[in-house]
């Protein structure tokens, strides 16, 4: 049987990889050194300069209290990022415990967990936050535990289809065959293939995560004031919106511009990973 | 079908006797800056079989597509000239294409499950390019397909026709693509490996088709990689090797006094009756190779009244292996032949204990083998090894050639001490089967099948275990490679002292490297013999019907 030859396009990382690289990169630096970026604090209080449009001296214009607004959302970097990390993290851990169970512990069990997951995953994942915050009351750590336990079953659910298509692949039968034991059959082959399509997908719920945490701290559910996250800063601005639409626009900005930038990575990634399961 | 008011186009337009259909000349195609096909020129003549042979990558299925004006984006298609009957396919436009394929030329895939529209009724199927062609009304088509499926020897066409593809076997798809490709009755019939994916009987049913489409006038232009199903249709044969014609003359000339190198050891290669005991690649002469010895004492492996039952979706059970018992001794080569659905590669996974039979039992030296329990049975492992027919899904995608090798090697007899003696054995059992150290550290997707054959060759040697399970190890692979690694096979027998248990549907390669075999159908053993008394004297009928079946050189 011939094959036919086609020839591989040469990839040129596109311009919207690049750009979203930037973004990232800025971001990741904001987090880690924001004194790189920025001079002053982000508290510090000006009272002779509130609510001042942006300029030269302020990119991202002052709020109420004459905070200086793009010094504020570098700060917040560290925050944002660090939900939208931790989140995933959460998620991933409690998903690959579920997922991982439910495909391998039989079929009882299997049942038992993907009804579990069918009902937390009739119920917005945004709800399943709520209610966490509910019982555990507002802060960076319920935002994390909220965010990453709202979007855990979704990926339980891809996670046990993935390990039941890995356990059918001839390498698996292969390695017991040579007399390895099933633990060392999972460790060594069946989790690292289950997971590796889900490298892309973790991107993708960084991005994710980052929003639903601004969405919980606009709400006032997530991290205090005055603290600088993203979506606490949406929430402040809220009462200067039809004076001063800067406090709300250019944090919105950053925080899609962050999302899109991350999922566009998360996609890059997937595609060249040759996709995960949807 | 032989009213000429049925017929599309009549013959009488058609060219007959000896002058030519189809024209080529110096086609050449290419991919970017590869050339695949490379100037061939060929003429195709009605009532008379042109069959292109070659291996992978010889060019042949891109010939077949580009003279159905398929060859695929990005392809550079040039030639001195292809006529169809007097008209020029090189400058066809893809609108004019259409109004070819179907009518004047009919194209059979290999794979009738890929390429028969699997949500779509057979029978609307078939009636498809009656349709795109304009022909008749709708009643009048399904008719028609009806008649169709008929003629080409489908039982019951009228329920075939409302069925769908996924129902029905890889024998009733490839006839019912066959049907489809004929219902114009075109003059010029292309069929691309038409039977590969079928067993030996139904390829024997339906090379008989296109013989009888022959007989009927029509122009046929088989591609093949199988010389022997060549032999039993062809008038003329052209060799294909890196795009180029290497040989090109009537059937019988090229089939047995070949003129090119190439298709003398294309020839040499094919495992039959013929090459017991004799070496099948390597040059020019056969070598009788010395028989090992066969150990007659305890058997090395035993199976004892093996039945597997399954109980399907329906919640019908289905005998699946059914009192199957054997003895495999040490140094010898038991083969297990018989068709898709015999139960072989059932009963080979049995005998692994990777599946649990229903009744009976598997002994390994004389001890209990498949009766043990997971974790006892895990230390006797090393001592059976397998081989599958596709290599590359049995290896850890993310795993190196030299990984795949160490890790089989520390789950052996002696395991290696440290990292340097674990390397330099993997470099010496790659040595054995004809790698190098070089190709440690190879991704094994960056092989070819044969060097991945040979990795998982390397892999079940590496434990030294007494029995290897191959399950149908060369079925992939090219008639060339192949042999190599028939050859190899035998070599390390004779080597290592190793028993197979040898799972094939291919009687020559059965009788090439068994010792003892089994034929099995439906689940039961139908026949068990020495390879002499099984292909010499057959007894069961279902035998004679699979040896009459086998498609030979002799027939050409």
């Amino acid at each position: 049987m011939s094959t036919l030859t086609v020839t591989r396009a040469v990839h040129l990382p596109k311009v919207g990889t690049v750009l979203s690289l930037l973004v990232v990169a800025f971001v990741v630096a904001a987090a880690l050194v924001p004194g790189l970026l920025v001079d002053g604090s982000p508290t510090a209080i000006d009272l002779k300069s509130t609510l001042e449009a942006p300029s030269w001296a302020h990119p991202f214009g002052t709020d109420d209290a004459g905070r200086d607004l793009f010094t504020r959302v570098v700060h917040g970097a560290r925050e944002s990022l660090g939900i939208g990390l931790g989140a995933t993290a959460l998620a991933f851990v409690i998903a690959i415990g579920l997922g991982f169970t439910a495909a391998l512990a039989g079929r009882v069990v299997d049942a038992a967990i993907t009804r579990v997951l069918e009902v937390a995953f009739a119920f917005p994942a945004l709800l399943l936050a709520l209610l966490v915050i509910a019982v555990r009351g507002p802060s960076l750590a319920t935002s994390i535990a909220a965010v990453g336990i709202g979007s855990a079953p979704g990926y339980a659910r891809m996670i046990r289809g993935q390990v039941l298509a890995v356990r059918q692949a001839g390498f698996i039968e292969a390695a017991a065959a040579l007399g390895h034991g099933w633990f060392t059959v999972i460790r060594r082959h069946l989790f690292p293939n289950a997971m590796r399509p889900l490298v892309a997908v973790a991107t993708l719920g960084v991005g994710q995560s980052i929003v639903w945490a601004s969405a919980l701290s606009f709400l006032g559910l997530g991290v205090a004031p005055p603290s600088s996250e993203w979506g606490a800063l949406l929430d402040a601005g809220r009462l200067h919106i039809t004076t001063s639409w800067w406090l709300e626009i250019l944090p919105g900005v950053v925080i899609v511009l962050v999302a899109i930038s991350v999922t566009s990575l998360g996609r890059t990634l997937q595609n060249r990973l040759g996709g995960a399961a949807r | 079908m032989t009213t000429v008011d049925d017929r599309p186009v009549g013959r009488a337009d058609r060219v007959s006797g000896t002058t030519e259909l189809l024209r080529v000349e110096n086609l050449r195609v290419s991919f970017g800056a590869t050339e695949v096909v490379g100037g061939i020129s060929f003429t195709a003549r009605p009532g008379q079989c042109l069959a292109i042979v070659g291996e992978s990558g010889s060019g042949k299925s891109v010939t077949a597509r580009t003279l159905v004006g398929l060859t695929g984006p990005g392809a550079r298609v040039s030639a001195d000239r292809i006529d169809l009957a007097g008209a020029d396919l090189l400058h066809t436009t893809e609108r004019a294409w259409r109004g070819l394929r179907g009518r004047q030329i009919g194209f059979v895939l290999q794979d009738a499950l890929v390429s028969l529209d699997q949500l779509r009724r057979v029978g609307d199927e078939v009636a498809e390019p009656l349709k795109l062609h304009r022909w008749g009304n709708r009643a009048a088509r399904a008719a028609k397909a009806v008649e169709l499926l008929a003629s080409v020897g489908v039982p019951e066409p009228e329920v075939r026709a409302q069925q769908r593809p996924y129902e029905l076997s890889g024998g009733l798809r490839q006839r019912a693509l066959i049907a489809s490709a004929i219902a114009l009755d075109p003059p010029l019939l292309i069929a691309d490996e038409p039977t590969t994916a079928l067993d030996v009987t139904v390829q024997a049913q339906v090379l008989d088709l296109l013989a009888a489409s022959k007989e009927r006038g029509t122009s046929i232009i088989l591609i093949s990689h199988d010389l022997s199903v060549v032999a039993r249709l062809a008038d003329e044969v052209a060799v294909m090797r890196d795009g180029h014609i290497v040989e090109h003359g009537p059937a019988g000339q090229v089939l047995h006094d070949p003129r090119h190198d190439y298709t003398r050891m294309l020839l040499a290669a094919i495992p039959s009756e013929h090459t017991r005991g004799t070496r099948l690649s390597g040059t020019a002469t056969t070598v009788q190779r010395a028989r090992r010895q066969v150990d007659r004492g305890r058997p090395v492996l035993e199976a004892r009244h093996l039945t597997k039952v399954f109980r399907g979706p329906d919640k019908v059970d289905r005998t699946v292996v059914d009192d199957v018992s054997f003895e495999l001794f040490g140094g010898e080569t038991l083969g297990i032949v018989g068709e898709s659905g015999s139960g072989k590669t059932t009963t080979a996974r049995i005998a692994l204990a990777i599946l649990e039979a229903t009744s009976g039992e598997v002994l390994l030296r004389g001890e209990p083998w498949s009766a043990l329990s997971t974790d006892r049975r895990r230390p006797l492992r090393k001592q059976v090894g397998v081989v599958y027919q596709d290599p590359l899904s049995s290896f850890d995608p993310r795993w190196s050639v030299g990984r795949i090798v160490t890790d089989a090697l520390a789950t052996g007899r002696r395991p290696p001490s440290s990292k340097t003696e674990a390397r330099d054995r993997a470099v010496r059992l790659l040595e054995q089967v004809g790698l190098t150290g070089a190709h440690l550290a190879s991704s094994p997707l960056r092989l070819s099948g044969g060097q991945r054959q040979r990795v998982a060759i390397a892999r079940a040697l590496a434990p030294e275990p007494s029995v290897i399970v191959c399950d149908e190890p060369v079925s992939a692979l090219d008639v060339s490679i192949q042999a190599q690694v028939l050859d190899l096979l035998t070599d390390l027998q004779d080597e290592l002292g190793v028993s197979y248990l040898f799972i094939s549907h291919d009687l020559g390669v059965i009788h090439h490297v068994s010792d003892r075999i089994l034929v099995m159908k439906d689940g039961r053993v139908v026949e068990h013999g020495t390879a002499t008394e099984v292909f010499e004297r057959p007894r069961h009928p279902y035998t004679r019907q699979l040896l009459t079946a086998v498609p030979r050189l002799g027939s050409a």
